[in-house]
């Protein structure tokens, strides 16, 4: 623990430094392959949606005699003919699911319920969804999503700077494509709990963003003046700096999503913790990734794409190559970019703590 | 720099103060909830209770108007009460065309209140012109042609063509049926349920072709004659002459005393089946009586076998009115008391679990600082008890599995708040000030980043509250509450408690436990620490 913890002060001071940004290429690449797997998955197999999205009837109960088989006998007395599945669920459940029922057929399944595994009436729990319900809540949903981009976007944009709102946007959809790929490509059963997480990951990795963004601009609010740092550099400067932070605060989520998919799944068996927490689980580790290894690269692609950062980082590479006897070459993008960063843990190992950028904003 | 000393020395004043304000104003909620003996409102996934969401039929570019949906609010929750069940609910979420009524009440009702609330209840009565059997291929010609050889039709608008063959080539209708309602009746089949959905608010103006409610009987009927505004009062009776069980008694008023009056006089003069009147609600005939002397004393009996109950619900909904909107089922759920305690005791501990993992990996990480995080989670969690049990008093908050999750959930952001704030402690630390000045200037960037990452929190749960409906909503408020709580628990504990503990020499001279040590802060030691 003190280990992690002492390194964050090597990585605070630049001694210790990941190369992130330089190679963002790589992380561009890793994520389009998932994100590609997603999308094939999405519409070979598409998602495996409850019956709140399509409507039906489910009628679970608890019982000691929880039999698949008595569960069936009850459907054969009921006289309903729609499909139907019976599932046992954990030791002691029976969940019955059936196409969209009237309300008469809804009765006799209940009646037959009762009868056949002799509890009351009132013990069955029943969920019924018209079949127009899931269309309309997928399509709040949809509306939620749309609005709450726009919304965020406009924030960053005022809060922090618009590249920034731009980044992590961009990031917060990755997290989306890869988590809904993730359920199409497993075939976990997407509910309206799942749909919460989904909808919650984007607060979650939009938070983690906001901490990396933050350290960002305090990193590269002066750089065009100082001529010391390139924007990738000093954006992965900040990156390596925020890690811990983002372990950390990635980590401590995750740790009570993690108690609620362990309690939801292994004591309830199915359920709204369930599936509201391992859409958690899943959406928060893509974004605890993309925050660090998204967010921040594609921050740094959109600078590095204005002049003013272009200078300066032809600045900065004459400068390293002066110290170090190299000749000058103007190189592409994500070169500078590599070139920089091996200059800049030299350059800090020489000069200290003292000498961050953000030191000279703040006095 | 003066500036800064002065600035520090200011806030190193206040914490004191600050603590002591929280405290007392924790102390007066925490009696304002005693006096008022309250606990937390369960929501009825966690004591069991139905609940049903009714979305409004909304035809191709219409609209829904709040003032509709307001009034069948009022509507629905009269008909909720007459059910006499406490603490029953019935709200209106959602804006626009998305608008929808949830009703909630507790206890076991079952499928009776979802009968009951859906109900469009809009009562007409219309003469018969045609009935046939429910199923399919049944023709309004079939039936006349045994009738009409019989009977003369007086005042018929059709030309009467009384045929006694059967296997006419030009079919004849009896009054009132034209071509197009005989189709539509033929290809009607009752047997299937989907056709004895009722719920559509039928044209009165218009005739209908419609089924009974078993399916065994479909009807031609004309204009509706008396509707549900003409009835003045409707009560429950068992029916003890006449052997037919419980019936509900309809009183009309003037205008329907006499619109009933008018139309038994003219039925009662006609052949079978013209001769009856049928009780139509919600598009499905519930009774067609035939009538055998003129009605002018303003009652009616509707009667179709119905318990007890049936019939008194029938009669509520009857007296309260028609829904100005008709509505679809959205989504019913029946959890029973078993269930709820059973999801509740499983909430609680999911909840328990996170903490304490929470708590156990804060100390193990953060040390002496693992304190600050306990001491503020806690705090926290006492603010939202308090404030549940409190919103539940005041604007009917209650939670739901989902509004514990998302409790649950904001453990992991309001955790992450301190996270931010001591990393920041921390970094101030190894550029090489002192842990006092630290608290200061680590504390004005923890904090922006702690605003705007909470706003972009509450954001999400301010959109998710008013575009989603059910849980999505409940989950939302948890989540938007507890953010606003660990706004709070940030700036009025956690940042107070830590200006005070870095006076203290545990803290201050970087004892090995204290979280600020030089090994766990990875500076070279005595260099940098002040």
């Amino acid at each position: 623990m003190s280990r992690l913890s002492g390194m964050g002060g090597r990585l605070y001071r630049g001694e210790k430094s990941f190369n992130i940004i330089g190679n963002r290429r790589r992380f561009y690449a890793l994520s389009g392959i998932v994100i590609l797997i997603s999308a094939i998955s999405l519409s070979v197999q598409g998602l495996h949606l409850g019956i709140e999205f399509k409507g039906g009837s489910q009628f679970t109960l608890s019982t000691p005699d929880a039999s698949v088989l008595l569960g069936q006998k009850a459907v054969a007395d009921s006289g309903v003919t729609s499909e139907t599945i019976v599932q046992k669920i954990g030791t002691n459940k029976i969940q019955i699911t059936t196409k969209v029922l009237s309300n008469a057929e809804n009765d006799a399944m209940e009646n037959a319920i009762a009868k056949d595994f002799k509890i009351a009436i009132g013990n069955i729990n029943v969920m019924s969804i018209g079949p127009s319900w899931g269309k309309d809540i997928t399509h709040k949903a949809i509306e939620a999503l749309i609005g709450f981009l726009l919304v965020v976007m406009l924030y960053l944009g005022l809060a922090f700077e618009p590249k920034m709102a731009q980044a992590a946007i961009i990031a917060v959809i990755h997290d989306i494509f890869i988590t809904v790929g993730i359920y199409a490509l497993v075939g976990f059963d997407v509910t309206p709990a799942t749909v919460i997480g989904f909808l919650t990951i984007l607060g979650y990795s939009l938070y983690d963003t906001v901490v990396v963004f933050d350290k960002v601009r305090e990193n590269t609010r002066s750089i065009t003046s100082t001529g010391k740092y390139t924007y990738s550099q000093a954006a992965n400067l900040a990156v390596n700096q925020t890690l811990v932070r983002s372990f950390n605060t990635s980590l401590i989520a995750l740790l009570p999503v993690a108690s609620i998919l362990f309690v939801g799944a292994g004591l309830l068996g199915a359920g709204t913790l369930k599936d509201l927490s391992l859409a958690l689980f899943i959406g928060l580790a893509t974004g605890t990734y993309s925050s660090i290894f998204i967010a921040t690269p594609i921050l740094a692609s959109l600078r590095e794409r204005e002049p003013a950062m272009q200078a300066l980082a032809r600045r900065v590479a004459l400068r390293g190559s002066q110290a170090t006897g190299e000749p000058v070459v103007i190189k592409g993008d994500a070169e500078i970019a590599n070139i920089v960063t091996s200059t800049h843990s030299k350059e800090n190992r020489a000069r200290g703590p003292r000498n961050q950028p953000k030191r000279r904003s703040r006095r | 720099m003066s500036a800064n000393i002065s600035k520090s020395i200011k806030s190193q004043a206040k914490p004191g103060r600050t603590l002591a304000i929280l405290a007392l104003v924790l102390v007066a909620f925490s009696a304002l909830a005693f006096i008022q003996n309250d606990k937390v409102k369960l929501g009825l996934d966690l004591r069991g209770g139905t609940s049903v969401t009714l979305q409004p039929r909304v035809a191709k570019g219409g609209s829904v108007s709040s003032a509709a949906i307001s009034q069948a609010v009022a509507i629905i929750r009269q008909r909720v009460n007459s059910l006499g069940v406490a603490e029953s609910q019935v709200t209106a979420q959602g804006t626009g065309n998305n608008q929808q009524i949830v009703i909630s009440v507790p206890g076991d009702t079952g499928t009776r209140i979802v009968d009951l609330v859906g109900q469009t209840a809009e009562l007409r009565f219309r003469q018969v012109y045609a009935v046939g059997a429910g199923s399919a291929k049944t023709t309004a010609t079939a039936t006349v042609q045994t009738t009409t050889v019989t009977v003369p039709k007086p005042g018929s608008k059709a030309t009467p063509k009384p045929t006694p063959t059967p296997s006419a080539a030009v079919p004849t209708f009896p009054t009132g049926v034209t071509a197009a309602l005989d189709k539509q009746f033929g290809a009607l089949d009752c047997t299937k349920a989907a056709n004895r959905q009722g719920g559509n608010i039928d044209n009165p103006t218009a005739s209908l072709v419609s089924c009974n409610r078993d399916g065994t009987a479909k009807y031609i009927l004309g204009p509706a004659e008396v509707v549900g505004t003409d009835v003045s009062s409707a009560s429950s009776n068992l029916d003890q002459t006449n052997g037919n069980g419980w019936m509900v008694l309809l009183n009309f008023n003037g205008s329907g005393t006499k619109k009933f009056g008018n139309l038994t006089t003219r039925v009662v003069k006609l052949a079978s089946p013209q001769n009856q009147v049928a009780v139509v609600l919600d598009g499905l005939v519930y009774t067609a009586p035939q009538i055998n002397s003129a009605i002018t004393a303003g009652n009616a009996q509707i009667t179709g076998n119905f318990t007890q109950t049936q019939s008194s619900d029938l009669a509520n909904v009857l007296k309260y009115g028609a829904l100005p909107l008709s509505f679809d089922r959205g989504n019913v759920q029946q959890v029973s008391p078993t269930l709820g305690s059973n999801q509740l005791h499983d909430g609680l501990l999911a909840g328990l679990l996170g903490l304490i993992l929470v708590v156990l990996y804060s100390v193990s990480y953060y040390r002496g600082l693992g304190i600050v995080s306990v001491g503020s989670l806690s705090i926290a969690g006492g603010i939202t008890y308090l404030l549940f049990i409190l919103l539940g008093k005041w604007i009917g908050f209650s939670l739901s599995l989902a509004g514990i999750a998302g409790a649950i959930v904001s453990i992991g952001i309001t955790a992450d708040s301190f996270i931010v704030y001591f990393e920041r402690l921390r970094d101030e630390v190894r550029d090489g000030r002192s842990l006092r000045t630290a608290v200061d200037t680590g504390w004005t960037r923890a904090r922006r980043t702690i605003i705007v990452a909470d706003s972009v929190s509450l954001i999400a749960s301010a959109l998710l509250y008013f575009f989603a409906v059910g849980d999505v909503r409940g989950f939302a408020f948890t989540l938007g509450l507890t953010t606003i709580v660990d706004l709070l628990v940030v700036f009025f504990f956690t940042k107070p408690l830590v200006s005070i503990l870095s006076k203290m020499h545990f803290y201050s001279s970087g004892h090995p436990l204290s979280g600020f040590s030089a090994k766990s802060l990875g500076v070279e030691t005595g260099k940098d620490v002040a």
